[in-house]
Protein backbone atom coordinates (compact mmCIF):
# COMPACT_ATOMS: atom_id res chain seq x y z
CA UNK A 1 0.00 0.00 0.00
CA UNK A 2 1.27 3.43 -0.85
CA UNK A 3 2.35 5.54 2.13
CA UNK A 4 1.46 8.75 0.33
CA UNK A 5 -1.57 9.87 -1.68
CA UNK A 6 -1.16 11.08 -5.19
CA UNK A 7 -2.21 14.65 -4.59
CA UNK A 8 -2.07 15.66 -8.25
CA UNK A 9 -4.64 13.07 -9.24
CA UNK A 10 -6.77 13.93 -6.22
CA UNK A 11 -6.63 17.59 -7.07
CA UNK A 12 -7.47 16.88 -10.70
CA UNK A 13 -10.46 14.80 -9.62
CA UNK A 14 -11.68 17.56 -7.32
CA UNK A 15 -11.23 20.14 -10.03
CA UNK A 16 -13.06 18.00 -12.52
CA UNK A 17 -16.08 17.63 -10.30
CA UNK A 18 -16.22 21.31 -9.34
CA UNK A 19 -16.12 22.88 -12.77
CA UNK A 20 -17.99 22.33 -15.99
CA UNK A 21 -16.50 23.53 -19.24
CA UNK A 22 -19.09 24.93 -21.66
CA UNK A 23 -18.83 23.13 -24.98
CA UNK A 24 -19.60 26.29 -26.91
CA UNK A 25 -17.89 29.27 -25.26
CA UNK A 26 -15.40 27.09 -23.34
CA UNK A 27 -15.80 29.12 -20.17
CA UNK A 28 -15.49 27.26 -16.88
CA UNK A 29 -18.68 27.30 -14.88
CA UNK A 30 -18.95 26.29 -11.26
CA UNK A 31 -20.75 22.96 -11.30
CA UNK A 32 -23.49 23.99 -8.89
CA UNK A 33 -24.21 27.05 -10.96
CA UNK A 34 -24.36 24.89 -14.12
CA UNK A 35 -26.81 22.48 -12.52
CA UNK A 36 -28.93 25.23 -10.98
CA UNK A 37 -29.11 26.78 -14.42
CA UNK A 38 -30.51 23.47 -15.81
CA UNK A 39 -27.26 22.54 -17.62
CA UNK A 40 -27.43 25.78 -19.58
CA UNK A 41 -24.34 27.97 -19.82
CA UNK A 42 -24.97 31.23 -17.91
CA UNK A 43 -22.47 32.96 -20.22
CA UNK A 44 -23.58 32.02 -23.74
CA UNK A 45 -26.93 30.24 -23.24
CA UNK A 46 -25.57 26.99 -24.67
CA UNK A 47 -28.07 24.26 -23.80
CA UNK A 48 -26.11 21.25 -22.57
CA UNK A 49 -27.67 17.81 -22.61
CA UNK A 50 -29.88 16.60 -19.79
CA UNK A 51 -31.16 13.13 -19.02
CA UNK A 52 -34.71 12.03 -19.77
CA UNK A 53 -35.56 11.96 -16.06
CA UNK A 54 -34.13 15.42 -15.45
CA UNK A 55 -36.31 16.60 -18.33
CA UNK A 56 -39.40 14.88 -16.96
CA UNK A 57 -38.87 16.44 -13.52
CA UNK A 58 -38.49 19.83 -15.15
CA UNK A 59 -41.66 19.59 -17.21
CA UNK A 60 -44.18 17.75 -15.05
CA UNK A 61 -45.93 18.88 -11.89
CA UNK A 62 -44.54 17.19 -8.82
CA UNK A 63 -45.65 13.56 -8.36
CA UNK A 64 -47.95 13.54 -11.40
CA UNK A 65 -45.76 11.59 -13.85
CA UNK A 66 -46.63 7.94 -14.39
CA UNK A 67 -44.14 5.94 -16.41
CA UNK A 68 -45.48 3.60 -19.11
CA UNK A 69 -43.93 0.79 -21.17
CA UNK A 70 -40.77 0.68 -19.04
CA UNK A 71 -40.59 -3.07 -19.61
CA UNK A 72 -39.27 -2.59 -23.15
CA UNK A 73 -35.53 -2.96 -23.83
CA UNK A 74 -33.31 -3.85 -26.82
CA UNK A 75 -32.39 -7.30 -28.08
CA UNK A 76 -29.55 -8.12 -30.44
CA UNK A 77 -31.68 -9.79 -33.09
CA UNK A 78 -29.03 -9.48 -35.83
CA UNK A 79 -26.12 -10.60 -33.59
CA UNK A 80 -24.38 -7.44 -34.70
CA UNK A 81 -20.63 -7.30 -34.11
CA UNK A 82 -18.27 -4.51 -35.07
CA UNK A 83 -14.66 -3.73 -34.19
CA UNK A 84 -15.57 -2.77 -30.64
CA UNK A 85 -17.61 -5.89 -29.92
CA UNK A 86 -21.24 -6.90 -29.87
CA UNK A 87 -24.33 -4.73 -29.85
CA UNK A 88 -25.55 -6.78 -26.89
CA UNK A 89 -22.54 -5.74 -24.78
CA UNK A 90 -23.04 -2.15 -25.84
CA UNK A 91 -26.65 -1.86 -24.76
CA UNK A 92 -26.11 -3.87 -21.59
CA UNK A 93 -23.36 -1.42 -20.62
CA UNK A 94 -25.66 1.47 -21.51
CA UNK A 95 -28.45 0.09 -19.34
CA UNK A 96 -26.01 -0.23 -16.43
CA UNK A 97 -24.52 3.20 -16.99
CA UNK A 98 -27.78 5.14 -17.45
CA UNK A 99 -30.25 3.18 -15.34
CA UNK A 100 -32.77 3.32 -18.19
CA UNK A 101 -33.53 0.44 -20.51
CA UNK A 102 -34.11 2.23 -23.83
CA UNK A 103 -33.22 5.55 -25.46
CA UNK A 104 -36.64 6.95 -24.62
CA UNK A 105 -38.72 7.24 -21.45
CA UNK A 106 -42.50 7.32 -21.89
CA UNK A 107 -45.46 8.14 -19.68
CA UNK A 108 -48.15 10.65 -18.83
CA UNK A 109 -48.68 13.38 -16.27
CA UNK A 110 -49.67 16.98 -15.70
CA UNK A 111 -47.92 20.11 -16.95
CA UNK A 112 -49.19 23.03 -14.85
CA UNK A 113 -52.37 21.02 -14.49
CA UNK A 114 -52.67 20.06 -18.19
CA UNK A 115 -52.71 16.32 -18.91
CA UNK A 116 -50.33 15.08 -21.60
CA UNK A 117 -48.63 11.93 -22.80
CA UNK A 118 -44.91 12.23 -23.34
CA UNK A 119 -41.87 10.47 -24.78
CA UNK A 120 -38.47 11.85 -23.81
CA UNK A 121 -35.36 10.67 -25.57
CA UNK A 122 -32.06 10.34 -23.73
CA UNK A 123 -28.89 10.96 -25.70
CA UNK A 124 -26.75 9.04 -23.19
CA UNK A 125 -28.36 5.77 -24.26
CA UNK A 126 -26.56 4.74 -27.48
CA UNK A 127 -26.60 8.33 -28.72
CA UNK A 128 -30.37 8.42 -28.43
CA UNK A 129 -30.50 6.15 -31.45
CA UNK A 130 -33.82 4.90 -32.76
CA UNK A 131 -33.96 1.13 -32.32
CA UNK A 132 -36.90 -1.29 -32.37
CA UNK A 133 -37.58 -0.81 -28.66
CA UNK A 134 -37.34 2.98 -28.98
CA UNK A 135 -39.79 2.97 -31.89
CA UNK A 136 -42.12 0.61 -30.03
CA UNK A 137 -42.25 2.89 -26.98
CA UNK A 138 -42.84 6.01 -29.07
CA UNK A 139 -45.64 4.24 -30.97
CA UNK A 140 -47.21 2.79 -27.83
CA UNK A 141 -47.20 6.19 -26.15
CA UNK A 142 -48.84 7.66 -29.27
CA UNK A 143 -51.45 4.90 -29.12
CA UNK A 144 -52.05 5.70 -25.44
CA UNK A 145 -52.61 9.36 -26.34
CA UNK A 146 -54.93 8.20 -29.14
CA UNK A 147 -57.01 6.02 -26.83
CA UNK A 148 -57.26 8.66 -24.10
CA UNK A 149 -57.66 11.70 -26.40
CA UNK A 150 -54.66 13.34 -24.76
CA UNK A 151 -52.10 15.62 -26.45
CA UNK A 152 -48.81 13.93 -27.24
CA UNK A 153 -45.38 15.50 -26.73
CA UNK A 154 -42.08 14.01 -27.90
CA UNK A 155 -38.70 15.42 -26.86
CA UNK A 156 -36.11 14.24 -29.37
CA UNK A 157 -32.37 13.93 -28.80
CA UNK A 158 -30.87 11.49 -31.23
CA UNK A 159 -28.12 10.81 -33.71
CA UNK A 160 -30.59 8.90 -35.91
CA UNK A 161 -31.52 5.30 -36.62
CA UNK A 162 -29.66 2.57 -34.70
CA UNK A 163 -27.32 0.93 -37.21
CA UNK A 164 -26.86 -2.17 -35.07
CA UNK A 165 -30.46 -3.15 -35.79
CA UNK A 166 -30.10 -2.79 -39.56
CA UNK A 167 -33.27 -2.18 -41.57
CA UNK A 168 -35.37 -2.98 -38.49
CA UNK A 169 -34.29 0.39 -37.10
CA UNK A 170 -35.02 2.10 -40.43
CA UNK A 171 -38.55 0.71 -40.28
CA UNK A 172 -39.09 2.37 -36.89
CA UNK A 173 -39.27 5.63 -38.83
CA UNK A 174 -42.32 4.32 -40.68
CA UNK A 175 -43.73 2.74 -37.53
CA UNK A 176 -43.57 5.90 -35.40
CA UNK A 177 -44.97 8.00 -38.25
CA UNK A 178 -47.87 5.55 -38.57
CA UNK A 179 -48.64 6.41 -34.94
CA UNK A 180 -48.49 10.12 -35.74
CA UNK A 181 -50.78 9.58 -38.74
CA UNK A 182 -53.44 8.06 -36.50
CA UNK A 183 -53.23 11.02 -34.11
CA UNK A 184 -53.64 13.36 -37.09
CA UNK A 185 -56.73 11.47 -38.24
CA UNK A 186 -58.32 11.81 -34.82
CA UNK A 187 -57.29 15.47 -34.48
CA UNK A 188 -55.15 14.89 -31.43
CA UNK A 189 -52.38 17.46 -31.12
CA UNK A 190 -48.82 16.28 -31.35
CA UNK A 191 -46.02 18.60 -30.23
CA UNK A 192 -42.46 17.78 -31.18
CA UNK A 193 -39.63 19.35 -29.22
CA UNK A 194 -36.30 19.07 -31.02
CA UNK A 195 -33.29 19.27 -28.71
CA UNK A 196 -29.59 19.00 -29.39
CA UNK A 197 -29.00 16.94 -31.49
CA UNK A 198 -31.92 15.72 -33.60
CA UNK A 199 -30.50 14.23 -36.77
CA UNK A 200 -30.78 11.52 -39.42
CA UNK A 201 -33.69 9.12 -39.24
CA UNK A 202 -35.25 10.79 -36.22
CA UNK A 203 -35.37 14.21 -37.88
CA UNK A 204 -36.73 12.49 -41.02
CA UNK A 205 -39.62 10.91 -39.11
CA UNK A 206 -41.63 11.83 -36.01
CA UNK A 207 -39.40 14.73 -34.89
CA UNK A 208 -40.33 16.84 -37.92
CA UNK A 209 -43.98 15.83 -37.89
CA UNK A 210 -45.20 17.89 -34.94
CA UNK A 211 -48.33 19.94 -35.39
CA UNK A 212 -45.98 22.28 -33.60
CA UNK A 213 -42.22 21.89 -33.85
CA UNK A 214 -40.49 23.57 -30.92
CA UNK A 215 -36.77 23.70 -30.34
CA UNK A 216 -34.23 24.67 -27.72
CA UNK A 217 -31.70 27.36 -28.71
CA UNK A 218 -28.65 26.31 -30.70
CA UNK A 219 -29.76 22.71 -31.23
CA UNK A 220 -28.30 20.79 -34.17
CA UNK A 221 -31.22 19.67 -36.33
CA UNK A 222 -30.25 17.93 -39.55
CA UNK A 223 -30.97 15.16 -41.99
CA UNK A 224 -27.48 14.61 -43.42
CA UNK A 225 -24.33 15.22 -41.41
CA UNK A 226 -22.24 18.33 -41.97
CA UNK A 227 -19.20 16.31 -43.09
CA UNK A 228 -21.22 14.33 -45.65
CA UNK A 229 -22.64 17.52 -47.14
CA UNK A 230 -19.27 19.23 -47.27
CA UNK A 231 -17.87 16.22 -49.08
CA UNK A 232 -20.82 16.21 -51.50
CA UNK A 233 -20.71 19.87 -52.42
CA UNK A 234 -16.97 20.38 -51.87
CA UNK A 235 -17.23 23.54 -49.82
CA UNK A 236 -17.47 24.68 -46.22
CA UNK A 237 -20.92 25.25 -44.77
CA UNK A 238 -22.00 28.38 -42.89
CA UNK A 239 -21.60 28.18 -39.09
CA UNK A 240 -25.29 28.49 -38.25
CA UNK A 241 -26.27 25.82 -40.83
CA UNK A 242 -28.63 23.18 -39.38
CA UNK A 243 -29.19 24.98 -36.06
CA UNK A 244 -32.62 25.63 -34.56
CA UNK A 245 -32.21 29.30 -35.50
CA UNK A 246 -31.54 28.32 -39.14
CA UNK A 247 -34.61 26.08 -39.16
CA UNK A 248 -36.77 28.79 -37.63
CA UNK A 249 -35.65 31.17 -40.35
CA UNK A 250 -36.45 28.58 -43.02
CA UNK A 251 -39.90 27.85 -41.65
CA UNK A 252 -39.45 24.39 -40.16
CA UNK A 253 -39.85 25.16 -36.47
CA UNK A 254 -42.52 27.27 -34.81
CA UNK A 255 -40.54 28.65 -31.95
CA UNK A 256 -37.27 28.47 -30.05
CA UNK A 257 -37.85 28.19 -26.34
CA UNK A 258 -35.29 28.38 -23.52
CA UNK A 259 -35.16 25.35 -21.27
CA UNK A 260 -36.25 27.33 -18.22
CA UNK A 261 -39.37 28.54 -20.06
CA UNK A 262 -40.30 25.21 -21.69
CA UNK A 263 -42.78 24.03 -19.05
CA UNK A 264 -44.78 27.24 -19.12
CA UNK A 265 -44.62 27.43 -22.90
CA UNK A 266 -45.99 23.89 -23.25
CA UNK A 267 -48.70 24.35 -20.65
CA UNK A 268 -49.71 27.61 -22.28
CA UNK A 269 -50.16 25.84 -25.64
CA UNK A 270 -51.85 22.81 -24.04
CA UNK A 271 -54.35 25.11 -22.31
CA UNK A 272 -55.85 25.76 -25.78
CA UNK A 273 -56.71 22.09 -26.22
CA UNK A 274 -60.42 22.07 -25.89
CA UNK A 275 -61.90 18.60 -25.76
CA UNK B 1 -28.72 -50.03 -67.01
CA UNK B 2 -29.39 -49.28 -63.37
CA UNK B 3 -26.09 -47.47 -63.19
CA UNK B 4 -27.07 -45.08 -65.96
CA UNK B 5 -30.30 -44.08 -64.19
CA UNK B 6 -28.35 -43.43 -61.01
CA UNK B 7 -25.95 -41.29 -62.97
CA UNK B 8 -28.69 -39.02 -64.29
CA UNK B 9 -30.06 -38.56 -60.80
CA UNK B 10 -26.61 -37.73 -59.49
CA UNK B 11 -26.01 -35.30 -62.33
CA UNK B 12 -29.30 -33.60 -61.62
CA UNK B 13 -28.36 -33.28 -58.00
CA UNK B 14 -24.95 -31.92 -58.93
CA UNK B 15 -26.64 -29.30 -61.08
CA UNK B 16 -28.97 -28.34 -58.26
CA UNK B 17 -26.04 -28.14 -55.89
CA UNK B 18 -24.19 -25.87 -58.29
CA UNK B 19 -27.28 -23.64 -58.47
CA UNK B 20 -27.56 -23.47 -54.70
CA UNK B 21 -23.88 -22.59 -54.39
CA UNK B 22 -24.24 -19.96 -57.08
CA UNK B 23 -27.15 -18.37 -55.24
CA UNK B 24 -25.25 -18.36 -52.01
CA UNK B 25 -23.48 -15.04 -52.62
CA UNK B 26 -21.96 -13.06 -49.79
CA UNK B 27 -23.82 -9.89 -48.78
CA UNK B 28 -20.98 -7.82 -50.23
CA UNK B 29 -21.24 -9.62 -53.58
CA UNK B 30 -24.96 -8.86 -53.54
CA UNK B 31 -24.20 -5.18 -52.80
CA UNK B 32 -22.03 -5.14 -55.90
CA UNK B 33 -24.74 -6.80 -57.99
CA UNK B 34 -27.30 -4.28 -56.76
CA UNK B 35 -25.02 -1.54 -58.11
CA UNK B 36 -24.00 -3.32 -61.31
CA UNK B 37 -23.60 -0.76 -64.13
CA UNK B 38 -25.91 -2.75 -66.41
CA UNK B 39 -28.52 -3.51 -63.80
CA UNK B 40 -32.00 -2.70 -65.11
CA UNK B 41 -33.28 0.63 -63.80
CA UNK B 42 -36.74 2.17 -63.63
CA UNK B 43 -36.50 3.28 -67.29
CA UNK B 44 -35.97 -0.34 -68.35
CA UNK B 45 -39.03 -1.56 -66.48
CA UNK B 46 -40.98 1.35 -67.94
CA UNK B 47 -40.04 0.08 -71.37
CA UNK B 48 -40.54 -3.60 -70.67
CA UNK B 49 -43.70 -3.85 -68.57
CA UNK B 50 -45.46 -0.48 -68.38
CA UNK B 51 -47.28 1.20 -71.24
CA UNK B 52 -49.01 4.52 -71.93
CA UNK B 53 -46.96 6.29 -69.29
CA UNK B 54 -48.38 9.75 -68.62
CA UNK B 55 -45.66 11.53 -66.70
CA UNK B 56 -46.58 14.35 -64.32
CA UNK B 57 -44.11 16.96 -63.24
CA UNK B 58 -43.35 19.18 -60.30
CA UNK B 59 -44.05 19.42 -56.60
CA UNK B 60 -46.00 22.71 -56.95
CA UNK B 61 -43.69 24.40 -54.43
CA UNK B 62 -40.23 24.59 -55.89
CA UNK B 63 -39.34 22.56 -59.00
CA UNK B 64 -39.41 19.26 -60.84
CA UNK B 65 -36.97 16.67 -59.52
CA UNK B 66 -35.66 14.41 -62.27
CA UNK B 67 -34.31 11.94 -59.71
CA UNK B 68 -37.89 10.99 -58.86
CA UNK B 69 -40.48 10.50 -61.57
CA UNK B 70 -44.09 9.47 -61.63
CA UNK B 71 -47.35 9.33 -63.48
CA UNK B 72 -50.19 7.12 -64.63
CA UNK B 73 -49.19 3.93 -66.40
CA UNK B 74 -50.68 0.62 -67.44
CA UNK B 75 -49.29 -2.76 -66.53
CA UNK B 76 -50.95 -5.45 -68.64
CA UNK B 77 -53.95 -3.19 -69.02
CA UNK B 78 -54.18 -2.54 -65.29
CA UNK B 79 -54.04 1.19 -64.52
CA UNK B 80 -51.71 2.29 -61.75
CA UNK B 81 -49.85 5.30 -60.42
CA UNK B 82 -46.19 4.60 -60.99
CA UNK B 83 -43.63 6.47 -58.86
CA UNK B 84 -39.93 5.73 -58.65
CA UNK B 85 -36.34 6.73 -58.23
CA UNK B 86 -34.87 7.52 -61.62
CA UNK B 87 -31.28 6.38 -61.82
CA UNK B 88 -29.38 6.59 -65.09
CA UNK B 89 -26.90 4.31 -66.84
CA UNK B 90 -24.55 6.69 -68.63
CA UNK B 91 -22.65 9.41 -66.78
CA UNK B 92 -24.68 12.10 -68.50
CA UNK B 93 -27.96 10.45 -67.57
CA UNK B 94 -26.80 10.08 -64.01
CA UNK B 95 -25.74 13.69 -63.71
CA UNK B 96 -29.07 14.79 -65.16
CA UNK B 97 -30.98 12.54 -62.74
CA UNK B 98 -28.66 13.16 -59.78
CA UNK B 99 -27.86 9.41 -59.55
CA UNK B 100 -31.41 8.76 -58.36
CA UNK B 101 -30.87 10.82 -55.22
CA UNK B 102 -34.04 12.84 -54.76
CA UNK B 103 -34.31 16.24 -53.13
CA UNK B 104 -37.25 17.44 -51.02
CA UNK B 105 -39.11 18.44 -54.19
CA UNK B 106 -38.83 14.83 -55.39
CA UNK B 107 -40.44 13.46 -52.24
CA UNK B 108 -43.08 16.19 -52.35
CA UNK B 109 -43.87 15.40 -55.98
CA UNK B 110 -44.17 11.72 -55.05
CA UNK B 111 -46.64 12.57 -52.31
CA UNK B 112 -48.63 14.82 -54.60
CA UNK B 113 -48.94 11.94 -57.08
CA UNK B 114 -49.98 9.52 -54.34
CA UNK B 115 -52.78 11.92 -53.42
CA UNK B 116 -53.69 12.02 -57.10
CA UNK B 117 -53.87 8.24 -57.14
CA UNK B 118 -56.22 8.44 -54.19
CA UNK B 119 -58.38 10.91 -56.11
CA UNK B 120 -58.61 8.56 -59.10
CA UNK B 121 -58.78 5.44 -56.94
CA UNK B 122 -55.93 3.61 -58.65
CA UNK B 123 -53.30 1.51 -56.85
CA UNK B 124 -49.79 2.88 -56.40
CA UNK B 125 -46.63 1.08 -57.49
CA UNK B 126 -43.36 2.55 -56.25
CA UNK B 127 -40.01 1.50 -57.66
CA UNK B 128 -37.16 1.93 -55.19
CA UNK B 129 -33.59 2.34 -56.41
CA UNK B 130 -31.47 5.01 -54.76
CA UNK B 131 -28.17 5.33 -52.91
CA UNK B 132 -30.07 7.65 -50.57
CA UNK B 133 -31.78 11.01 -50.37
CA UNK B 134 -29.54 13.78 -51.70
CA UNK B 135 -27.25 15.10 -48.94
CA UNK B 136 -26.68 18.66 -50.08
CA UNK B 137 -26.99 22.19 -48.78
CA UNK B 138 -30.10 23.11 -50.73
CA UNK B 139 -31.80 19.81 -49.84
CA UNK B 140 -31.30 20.57 -46.13
CA UNK B 141 -32.38 24.16 -46.63
CA UNK B 142 -35.64 23.10 -48.25
CA UNK B 143 -36.36 20.47 -45.62
CA UNK B 144 -35.19 17.02 -46.73
CA UNK B 145 -36.03 15.65 -43.28
CA UNK B 146 -39.50 17.19 -43.30
CA UNK B 147 -40.24 15.99 -46.83
CA UNK B 148 -39.37 12.36 -46.03
CA UNK B 149 -41.10 12.46 -42.64
CA UNK B 150 -44.25 13.81 -44.27
CA UNK B 151 -44.29 10.97 -46.80
CA UNK B 152 -43.87 8.32 -44.09
CA UNK B 153 -46.78 9.84 -42.19
CA UNK B 154 -49.08 10.35 -45.17
CA UNK B 155 -48.34 6.97 -46.76
CA UNK B 156 -49.56 5.31 -43.56
CA UNK B 157 -53.07 6.43 -44.43
CA UNK B 158 -53.22 6.71 -48.23
CA UNK B 159 -56.54 5.15 -49.17
CA UNK B 160 -55.42 3.01 -52.13
CA UNK B 161 -53.17 -0.06 -52.16
CA UNK B 162 -49.43 0.68 -52.25
CA UNK B 163 -46.98 -1.87 -53.63
CA UNK B 164 -43.28 -1.09 -53.28
CA UNK B 165 -40.60 -2.86 -55.31
CA UNK B 166 -36.93 -2.57 -54.34
CA UNK B 167 -35.19 -3.18 -57.67
CA UNK B 168 -31.61 -2.18 -56.82
CA UNK B 169 -30.36 -0.04 -53.96
CA UNK B 170 -32.71 0.65 -51.08
CA UNK B 171 -30.72 3.45 -49.51
CA UNK B 172 -32.05 4.30 -46.07
CA UNK B 173 -34.53 7.16 -45.54
CA UNK B 174 -34.27 8.08 -49.21
CA UNK B 175 -35.72 4.68 -50.10
CA UNK B 176 -38.25 4.57 -47.30
CA UNK B 177 -39.55 8.00 -48.38
CA UNK B 178 -41.51 6.16 -51.09
CA UNK B 179 -41.31 2.77 -49.39
CA UNK B 180 -44.24 2.58 -46.98
CA UNK B 181 -46.84 0.24 -48.39
CA UNK B 182 -49.06 -2.79 -48.11
CA UNK B 183 -46.62 -5.13 -49.82
CA UNK B 184 -42.87 -4.72 -50.06
CA UNK B 185 -41.29 -6.76 -52.85
CA UNK B 186 -37.59 -7.06 -53.40
CA UNK B 187 -35.38 -8.47 -56.13
CA UNK B 188 -33.07 -11.25 -54.95
CA UNK B 189 -29.89 -9.23 -55.55
CA UNK B 190 -31.26 -5.90 -54.35
CA UNK B 191 -30.26 -4.41 -51.02
CA UNK B 192 -32.17 -2.38 -48.44
CA UNK B 193 -30.33 -0.84 -45.55
CA UNK B 194 -30.41 1.74 -42.80
CA UNK B 195 -27.01 3.01 -43.96
CA UNK B 196 -24.64 2.18 -46.81
CA UNK B 197 -22.09 -0.50 -45.88
CA UNK B 198 -19.34 2.04 -46.57
CA UNK B 199 -20.95 4.61 -44.27
CA UNK B 200 -21.51 2.05 -41.53
CA UNK B 201 -17.92 0.77 -41.81
CA UNK B 202 -16.48 4.25 -41.58
CA UNK B 203 -18.45 4.92 -38.39
CA UNK B 204 -18.31 1.58 -36.56
CA UNK B 205 -15.08 0.19 -38.04
CA UNK B 206 -13.46 3.64 -38.44
CA UNK B 207 -12.58 2.73 -42.03
CA UNK B 208 -14.74 2.40 -45.16
CA UNK B 209 -12.63 -0.52 -46.36
CA UNK B 210 -14.48 -2.71 -43.87
CA UNK B 211 -17.63 -2.29 -45.98
CA UNK B 212 -17.85 -6.05 -46.68
CA UNK B 213 -17.95 -6.72 -42.91
CA UNK B 214 -20.57 -4.03 -42.45
CA UNK B 215 -22.61 -5.49 -45.34
CA UNK B 216 -22.58 -8.83 -43.55
CA UNK B 217 -23.56 -7.32 -40.19
CA UNK B 218 -26.34 -5.07 -41.52
CA UNK B 219 -28.53 -7.91 -42.83
CA UNK B 220 -29.31 -5.94 -45.97
CA UNK B 221 -30.08 -8.79 -48.37
CA UNK B 222 -33.55 -9.84 -49.50
CA UNK B 223 -33.26 -13.19 -47.72
CA UNK B 224 -32.31 -11.60 -44.40
CA UNK B 225 -35.00 -8.93 -44.69
CA UNK B 226 -37.70 -11.47 -45.47
CA UNK B 227 -36.67 -13.41 -42.38
CA UNK B 228 -36.85 -10.26 -40.22
CA UNK B 229 -40.26 -9.26 -41.56
CA UNK B 230 -39.08 -6.08 -43.31
CA UNK B 231 -40.19 -7.26 -46.77
CA UNK B 232 -42.99 -9.54 -47.91
CA UNK B 233 -41.75 -11.23 -51.06
CA UNK B 234 -38.56 -11.96 -53.00
CA UNK B 235 -38.54 -11.76 -56.78
CA UNK B 236 -35.87 -14.15 -58.02
CA UNK B 237 -33.37 -12.87 -60.53
CA UNK B 238 -32.24 -14.95 -63.52
CA UNK B 239 -28.72 -16.34 -64.05
CA UNK B 240 -25.97 -13.99 -63.00
CA UNK B 241 -28.48 -11.40 -61.88
CA UNK B 242 -31.14 -9.04 -63.24
CA UNK B 243 -28.66 -7.55 -65.73
CA UNK B 244 -28.19 -10.91 -67.46
CA UNK B 245 -31.74 -11.07 -68.79
CA UNK B 246 -33.88 -7.93 -68.85
CA UNK B 247 -36.94 -9.65 -70.27
CA UNK B 248 -37.00 -12.43 -67.75
CA UNK B 249 -36.64 -10.18 -64.69
CA UNK B 250 -39.16 -7.68 -66.08
CA UNK B 251 -41.63 -10.50 -66.56
CA UNK B 252 -41.15 -11.74 -62.99
CA UNK B 253 -41.56 -8.21 -61.62
CA UNK B 254 -44.73 -7.75 -63.68
CA UNK B 255 -46.26 -11.02 -62.48
CA UNK B 256 -45.48 -10.21 -58.89
CA UNK B 257 -46.95 -6.70 -59.08
CA UNK B 258 -50.12 -8.00 -60.77
CA UNK B 259 -50.57 -10.78 -58.22
CA UNK B 260 -50.25 -8.35 -55.36
CA UNK B 261 -52.65 -5.85 -56.91
CA UNK B 262 -55.14 -8.68 -57.22
CA UNK B 263 -54.65 -9.75 -53.62
CA UNK B 264 -55.17 -6.24 -52.27
CA UNK B 265 -58.12 -5.41 -54.51
CA UNK B 266 -60.76 -7.03 -52.34
CA UNK B 267 -59.94 -5.03 -49.21
CA UNK B 268 -62.17 -2.23 -47.98
CA UNK B 269 -60.35 1.09 -47.42
CA UNK B 270 -60.63 0.90 -43.62
CA UNK B 271 -59.36 -2.65 -43.65
CA UNK B 272 -56.47 -1.72 -45.94
CA UNK B 273 -55.31 1.12 -43.70
CA UNK B 274 -55.79 -0.87 -40.50
CA UNK B 275 -53.73 -3.72 -41.96
CA UNK B 276 -51.01 -1.33 -43.05
CA UNK B 277 -50.92 0.15 -39.54
CA UNK B 278 -50.69 -3.31 -38.03
CA UNK B 279 -47.97 -4.31 -40.48
CA UNK B 280 -45.72 -1.43 -39.42
CA UNK B 281 -46.68 -1.70 -35.75
CA UNK B 282 -45.36 -5.24 -35.86
CA UNK B 283 -41.93 -4.53 -37.32
CA UNK B 284 -39.01 -4.60 -34.90
CA UNK B 285 -37.57 -6.90 -32.28
CA UNK B 286 -37.19 -5.99 -28.62
CA UNK B 287 -37.46 -7.51 -25.17
CA UNK B 288 -40.50 -6.96 -22.95
CA UNK B 289 -39.23 -8.30 -19.64
CA UNK B 290 -36.81 -5.78 -18.28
Amino acid sequence: MAWYTDTTTERKKAKKSLWVKCKKCHSHIYENEWINNLNVCPNCNYHGSITSWERINLIFDKDTFVELFSNISPIDSLKFNDLKGSYKDKYENNIKKTGISEAVTTGHGKINGNQAVIAVMDFRFLGGSLGSGTGEKILQAANYAYDKDLPYIVFSASGGARMQEGALSLMQMAKTCAGVARLNKKNIPYISVLTNPTTGGVSASYAMMGDLNISEPGALIAFAGRRVIEQTIGEKLPDDFQTSEYLLEHGFVDSIVNRKDMKNYLSNVLSYYNR
Amino acid sequence: MGLEVDNTAVMELEEKKAEVIKEDLSPWEIVKKSRHPNRPILQDYLEQIFSNFIEFHGDRYYSDDKAMIGGFAEIEGKKVMLIGHNKGKSTNENIDRNFGMAKPEGYRKALRLMKLAERFNVPIVTIIDTPGAFPGLEAEERGQAEAIAKNLTEMASIEVPIICVVIGEGGSGGALGIGVGDKILMLSNAIYSVISPEGCASILWRDAKFAPDAAEALNLTANALLKHGVIDEIINEPGEGAHSNYEEIADSVKKSILNNIKDLKGLQTDELIQKRFEKYSGIGKFSTNS
